[in-house]
């Protein structure tokens, strides 16, 4: 556990530091809430109704915007070699820089997400299952997005391939995700916010293994 | 705490194939506590996937690998990578970070919070430089805190890739100190390299054919 924590400590510390990738994920998720509603217009009607599935979205893309350098950034400098024959298994690291994948953008972008709801004058009813999808779905960003970080680890602008990867994986979230939103909005009981919760589970707990597959075929190669 | 040591590492009838091709087969030589073993060969000889096969980073394409610790116990892959001391080619030292919140991390990472890290620091001559970004550092301090790292990494097996590479005159001899201190300690050493290591050893020639 204490490899975990020291890990998990350095990455919030490395993500935090200038050149870290948490505030840029931040703007980036502000900068695309802004220019929506400003391409569509002022139709409060329609940006009420668009307001989950396009934060939803621009959530997700702001989130992968760090995500290539998860593993790459260590494999670049040798790091990973050293956290490789650290006392603890390569599936507890991957978890741990999940975990910080996820307190330094998931986190930060759910905590954002009702400020710029505001742009979308999203109606009333709609801001806490805005707020509680992503509390629930991003971390399974970061989870299956850990995955195509440690696939593309010794692909040079792996940064490009990573979303091909990842994006098609995340379809469920942002379906299921945005639906707990419309669901809230039309008054329907759709169920979203359960198979949202299912699909996060199962990706948090699975993806760490397959994180740490990919990244020891990376060491190997 | 394991309070066993380790006593010999012995390598048989190894081969390695890199990209298709066979880098070297049927390779086999032993090593006891307190020996160093020196890795000599032209460029391409296979000696950096030699280190990596043997601290487990690359899969051996045949034969064995066998760590035997003092109660005549053999260990397995995952505990014979927690017995490995690497310096490799990169140094894996963060720029964002100071030269002791480098090595604090890797002390707790090790399992090793109680280290003297300032101690370890004054031995390879960064003190002066402890709260030095890690983007600032020249290439021969960076191999030096990577030599701190290995200092309180605390492994009996050291594989060092280049060890001598970017470091000064006295950083060589210091690099020499610290492998036969090592070894008085019961320590093995394996190290690739294409300057003498000013010191006794056996040597290994690869690519000889």
């Amino acid at each position: 556990m204490r490899g975990f924590q020291a890990l998990l400590y350095r990455d919030l510390r490395l993500a935090t530091r200038a050149g870290g990738g948490a505030a840029l994920a931040l703007a980036f998720f502000a900068a695309v809430a802004v220019l929506v509603p400003l391409g569509i217009g002022a139709d409060l009607k329609l940006l009420g109704r668009i307001a989950g599935g396009v934060l939803w979205v621009a959530a997700i893309l702001a989130a992968l915007l760090s995500l290539d350098r998860l593993f790459q950034a260590d494999y670049e400098d040798g790091s990973l070699d050293q956290i490789a024959l650290a006392p603890m298994t390569l599936e507890t690291s991957a978890a741990a820089k999940i975990v910080a994948h996820w307190l330094t953008t998931g986190l930060p972008l759910t905590v954002l997400s009702p400020l710029l709801a505001l742009l979308f004058d999203l109606p009333q009813a709609g801001y806490v299952p805005l707020l509680v999808s992503l509390g629930i779905g991003t971390p399974a960003v970061s989870a299956i997005g850990a995955i195509g970080a440690g696939l593309t680890i010794s692909i040079r602008r792996g940064g490009l391939i990573l979303p091909l990867l990842v994006l098609p994986l995340l379809s469920p979230v942002v379906i299921f995700g945005a639906g707990v939103v419309s669901g809230a909005l039309s008054g329907l009981d759709n169920g979203a916010i359960w198979l949202l919760s299912a699909f996060s589970l199962a990706a948090v707990c699975l993806a760490p293994f397959a994180a740490a597959a990919a990244v020891r075929l990376n060491l190997a190669g | 705490m394991d309070t066993r040591r380790v006593s010999t590492l012995t390598v048989s009838d190894l081969a390695i194939v890199r990209g298709g091709r066979i880098v070297f087969r049927r390779l086999g030589f032993g090593l006891s506590a307190g020996e160093v073993l020196s890795l000599e060969g032209p460029n391409g000889a296979g000696k950096t996937s030699l280190l990596r096969v043997l601290a487990g980073f690359l899969p051996a394409f045949a034969g064995r690998i066998e760590l035997t610790m003092s109660d005549h116990s053999r260990l397995d892959g995952d505990e014979q990578a927690r017995r490995v001391g690497w310096l490799g080619h990169q140094d894996g030292i963060k720029p964002q970070l100071s030269v002791l919140e480098n090595l604090a991390f890797y002390a707790r990472l090790y399992g090793q919070s109680g280290a003297d890290l300032r101690g370890v620091l004054d031995q390879v001559g960064l003190t002066r430089a402890r709260d030095l970004p890690g983007q600032y550092l020249s290439a021969g301090m960076r191999r030096r805190l990577a030599l701190a790292r290995l200092l309180i990494s605390r492994r009996p097996v050291w594989l060092l890739d280049e060890p001598l590479a970017a470091l000064d005159v006295r950083g060589k001899a210091m690099v020499g100190d610290f492998v036969t201190a090592h070894c008085r300690d019961g320590g093995l050493v394996i190290a690739a390299t294409h300057e003498a290591l000013g010191l006794d050893c056996a040597r290994l020639e690869l690519g000889a054919a």
